[in-house]
């Protein structure tokens, strides 16, 4: 088992309507999509965290030298597309299957329920076994 | 909890731990020792014996006493030649444990996972489930809550009476977050505590220990009047239905009743505080058969005493809604402009916005709140909804039913 994190960022794939600009049947399609697939992650017990985290404008960038009082730089960002949006931590038998989750994720579908082939970046979590493979050679 | 054993451990879990607080004084070592004792006649009993109480706090003491030993032998010094005496207590130390838990010197997420497990009975792991946090988790924020009780060297008894107001407030306060979790949180995760009706049944309980006090009887019918409405709260689809939406039929009116018999009573007792008021609105939502039929004016001038006695942003929030139904929706509108700043962070004050330029008619700066309102919530229920609601708007749909 390895733990993969799957990465959704502001990358709409081929959709570039915002959100509350789409029917509110396509909004239910596409929420009830990520229920369902929670659901089955749940339920096949490979899901062990997922979060959506709130808007990049609400987000700030911290910077500190450990001396001085930390320089907070507020939002929005110029690069907004590339920042984090959510993701789903999971537990899972090969790479493979991590890379099949993320192709669930990418097809969510869109306005019209055309799936919208978002971009999800697929990064193994390092373990403990990377670090034997590390100590071994010293 | 239909488990009639979980039911009447949970219940005697706060007795049994200020029995074994007040004879070893140690609240901490306590704690452990219930737990055990707890798990052990949740493992060992076969139906209920003859004393049950009586049972757990043997038990816990023995837990305790070879917890000291071991703890002695490790520091070589002579064995303690003790055995547990024989135990008649009488005294329910439930409210010396309740205050302990909710100790001002706590933060708020401490003192909320402490009264869970000591008072409520509730495991560290079940209380983990219940927040969505993993259980290390739990464990680390429990344990330092209790260094904390341990660091205030606060021998286990009743605060004097001149403190009892302001440590009341401390528990009342806990018991209210620990329902608006529940309620907040909503459904759908079978594997969560209702912590709701936790919070309920902990505020039941604290009422039969202070019948005659007026807020603890206040927020006691504050839960029963607000989650009389959770059947209707969400749709079959899982969206938040609001207020004035909702399908009043499937309120439970038992709730309603009893809720209402509760704070009519806290009424009598006389001096009025800020649950009996909150309660009060409750009971006239509760009462309209429709968002038209609601006593706005009521309301508002319920919301206007509170937010005298409060000076809560979100309660100035409220009354802006209520005077937007008074009033009309500009003079709601002119109430939020004085909010600005005082909610940082909150998405509510663009909800609310969204909503009152809807009831204006003015759909695209509506739409536009809503978004916003969207963006900045982490709830995934209310983000659902809000962009639900912008989107409609986006569409040309339709203005919230009764404007």
């Amino acid at each position: 088992m390895a733990k993969y994190l799957l990465i959704v960022d502001y990358n709409g794939g081929d959709v570039d309507t915002p959100m509350d600009e789409w029917t509110p049947q396509d909004i239910a399609a596409h929420m009830d999509y990520y229920g369902a697939l929670r659901q089955e992650l749940l339920d096949s017990g490979e899901l062990v965290d997922q979060q959506a985290l709130t808007g990049p404008e609400h987000a700030k960038v911290v910077t500190s030298d450990g001396v001085a009082a930390p320089v907070v730089t507020d939002g929005p960002f110029a690069e907004s597309k590339e920042l984090l949006a959510g993701y789903q931590l999971v537990d899972v038998d090969s790479e493979a299957r991590a890379i099949e989750i993320a192709a669930k994720i990418s097809c969510v579908p869109g306005p019209g329920g055309v799936p919208q082939r978002q971009p999800i970046t697929v990064r193994r979590v390092m373990d403990a076994a990377d670090f034997e493979l590390l100590t071994s050679e010293v | 909890m239909k488990d009639p054993v979980e039911d009447l451990l949970r219940e005697l879990a706060p007795q049994v731990l200020g029995a074994l607080a007040r004879r070893f004084g140690d609240f901490c070592a306590a704690e452990d020792a219930t737990q055990e004792a707890l798990l052990a006649a949740a493992t060992h009993w076969d139906g209920i014996p003859d004393n049950p109480r009586g049972w757990l706090i043997q038990t816990g003491s023995r837990k305790l006493l070879d917890q000291l030993r071991a703890d002695q032998a490790r520091r070589r010094r002579e064995v303690l030649a003790v055995e547990p005496p024989p135990v008649v207590y009488e005294r329910d130390d439930t409210l010396t444990v309740l205050f302990l838990c909710c100790h001002p010197a706590l933060t708020e997420a401490s003192a909320i996972a402490l009264t869970l497990r000591a008072v409520g009975g509730l495991s560290t792991g079940e209380i983990a489930r219940a927040f969505l946090v993993p259980e290390a988790t739990m464990g680390q924020r429990i344990s330092r809550a209790k260094q904390k009780v341990r660091s205030l060297d606060a021998p286990f008894r009743m605060p004097e009476r001149p403190e009892w107001a302001s440590r009341l407030r401390s528990v009342l306060h806990v018991l209210y977050l620990i329902f608006n979790e529940g309620y907040a949180g909503g459904g759908g995760e079978l594997v969560r505590v209702d912590l709701s009706a936790e919070a309920i049944r902990l505020a039941r309980m604290l009422r039969a220990l202070l019948p005659d006090d007026g807020e603890v009887a206040g927020l006691l019918a504050l839960m029963l009047l607000t989650d009389a409405r959770r059947p209707a709260r969400v749709d079959a689809a899982g969206d938040l239905v609001p207020l004035a939406e909702q399908d009043r039929r499937r309120w439970l009116r038992p709730l309603i009743v009893e809720g209402t018999a509760v704070l009519d009573a806290a009424f009598r007792a006389g001096a009025v505080g800020p649950f009996q008021l909150q309660a009060a609105i409750a009971a006239l939502h509760d009462r309209a058969a429709s968002t038209q039929d609601t006593d706005w004016p009521q309301i508002l001038a319920l919301y206007g005493l509170l937010e005298r006695m409060t000076a809560n942003p979100v309660v100035a929030l409220n009354r802006a809604v209520a005077a937007a139904m008074v009033d009309g929706p500009a003079e709601g509108l002119r109430l939020l402009a004085a909010l600005d700043g005082r909610l940082p962070g909150s998405h509510r004050l663009d909800a609310v916005r969204g909503h009152l330029y809807e009831l204006a008619g003015d759909a695209a700066a509506a739409a536009g709140h809503y978004r916003a309102a969207a963006s900045a919530t982490a709830s995934i229920p209310e983000r659902r909804y809000l962009t639900m609601r912008a989107a409609r708007l986006n569409a040309g749909g339709n203005v919230v039913p009764g404007s």
